[in-house]
């Protein structure tokens, strides 16, 4: 069957929602969604559920900072009744050498210009909010009460109902094959259940935004990596914030439900689609958090996974036109940090698209920057 | 079968839950169990996907077999913190 659309926004996560949320808000026209599995089924539902404003560039604490604000009142904001468990618990960020400590004091000033109610603690304070801290060795920390938790799904489900509302066709467990261009320009997106014509494409596909790119012969410098994750059973509440330490790579929160979410980094993960789960991860994961927290060695895994991470070089999103054909927008390559800045990302992709002025200035963001050696770097990310 | 029956005995999903799901447009065992947390506890679903997917066989007319169950997830059974903690350098 042959549609037409105004705009194809191509990915059902929380970017991919919000973008055709917005864009029908803003007066795009006929805008639909396709999603190759189901509604936050790639790396949304797969990520560690966190939201934190604690960055250390100024674009970064802005994004998070407006999306925080959004997600804080995101079922008036969207008029949903879905409650997306909003759980503002606080990140404690571990500082245990002079050099992380110096930097988390300057992204301090950066944080406070910003209205971001981030403070230095000392280890002595840091036990008092997380109370089973094992505070060896640590100099020190950054802790932001307004950082926490939502539930990544129902936070995708709630901008995807308010987008039907507004007129957008999500599609479900349509694949795109392929895109068809003409002169330099967008004609036809090919599914798997029909062809659409179209303008105007925002590919929010996260880890496969580059074999979307090669659809119309442009090379996407955004590659997957594995992360994993694992969670344990639930128990009473005990940790209101999420522990966070650059040193051991590693997150660790108590969600709403009462379960513990947790997941480490690796500094050298090889590109891959893979996202079938490790044993290596449970022994590392469980040796490196009870160090830090050891009453969580008391506790059972119940289960894990992985999801990917969309890289790009300089690990920051690429949000705008790409390449030379008119009408490819990207809105991916988040890094491990989409979920949390997709609400207003999402608003900003929208107004690109249609050219109005953007919420936040994010040219810097550009798909461009590679090329001209204007890497974006931000020094807090796992 | 009333609707209040518990389906996930660990996280306590009623029937009217899962049939909540399936008219709000999940088709899929997976789908229900990311919604509402059907399957995510203690036993992995082990009692109430096939209770799920015979739901699901009802609303959607296929039979339970050809509805795909949500990925099996390591680890097999639920294991202290401690031991993964311990290694495998004394086994």
């Amino acid at each position: 069957m042959t549609k037409s659309a105004d705009v194809v926004v191509i990915g059902g996560g929380i970017v991919g929602c919000s973008t055709a949320y917005n864009l029908a808000r803003l007066g795009a026209g006929k805008v639909i969604l396709v999603e190759r599995g189901y509604l936050a089924s790639g790396s949304t539902g797969r990520c560690g559920a966190g939201m934190r404003m604690q960055w250390g560039t100024e674009t970064n604490c802005l994004l998070s900072r407006e999306s925080t604000r959004m997600l804080e009142r995101l079922p008036e904001l969207l008029d949903v009744d879905i409650d997306i468990e909003l759980k503002q618990g606080g990140y404690l960020l571990l500082a245990y050498t002079d050099k992380m400590a110096a930097q988390f004091k300057k992204n301090l000033v950066l944080q406070k210009a910003l209205d971001i109610p981030a403070r230095w603690v000392t280890p002595a304070e840091a036990k008092e909010i997380v109370p089973h801290l094992n505070t060896d060795g640590l100099i020190g920390a950054t802790f932001c009460s307004k950082d926490g938790h939502c539930n990544p799904f129902k936070t995708t489900a709630a901008y995807a109902k308010a987008a039907r509302r507004l007129g957008v066709e999500i599609q479900t467990h349509t694949e795109v094959i392929g895109i068809d261009t003409d002169c330099c320009q967008i004609r036809t997106v090919k599914t798997t259940q029909g062809d659409i014509h179209t303008p105007q494409v925002v590919v929010a596909a996260g880890g496969y935004t580059k074999n979307i790119g090669r659809m119309v012969g442009t090379e996407i410098p955004i590659h997957p990596e594995r992360h994993e994750i694992l969670v344990t059973e639930p128990v009473e509440p005990m940790q209101e914030s999420m522990v966070m330490s650059f040193h051991h790579n590693l997150y660790c929160q108590q969600s709403p439900h009462g379960s513990f979410i947790m997941g480490i980094g690796h500094p050298d993960l090889p590109e891959s689609f893979d996202i079938r789960s490790s044993w290596q991860f449970l022994q590392e994961m469980a040796t490196r958090l009870v160090e830090i927290l050891p009453p969580l060695a008391g506790l059972n895994v119940v289960r894990q996974w992985a999801g990917l991470y969309d890289m790009s070089p300089d690990r920051q999103p690429i949000l705008g036109q790409a390449g030379d054909v008119e009408g490819f927008h990207i809105a991916a390559g988040f890094s491990g940090h989409g979920f949390m800045i997709g609400p207003v990302t999402g608003q900003i992709v929208a107004e690109q698209l249609l050219g109005l002025p953007t919420a936040l200035p994010v040219g810097m963001l550009d798909a461009g920057r590679f090329q001209r050696g204007d890497l974006f770097i931000e020094p807090s990310v796992v | 079968m009333s609707d209040d029956i518990i389906i996930c005995r660990c996280e306590d999903i009623k029937l009217s839950e899962i049939r909540d799901c399936i008219e709000q447009g999940d088709r899929t065992t997976e789908e229900i169990k990311r919604n509402c947390r059907c399957g995510m506890g203690p036993c992995q679903g082990r009692t109430c996907m096939p209770l799920v997917a015979q739901e699901l066989a009802k609303a959607t007319g296929k039979t339970v077999g050809e509805l795909e169950l949500p990925t099996f997830r390591q680890p097999v059974a639920a294991i202290k913190m401690s031991a993964l903690a311990g290694g495998g350098e004394d086994d």
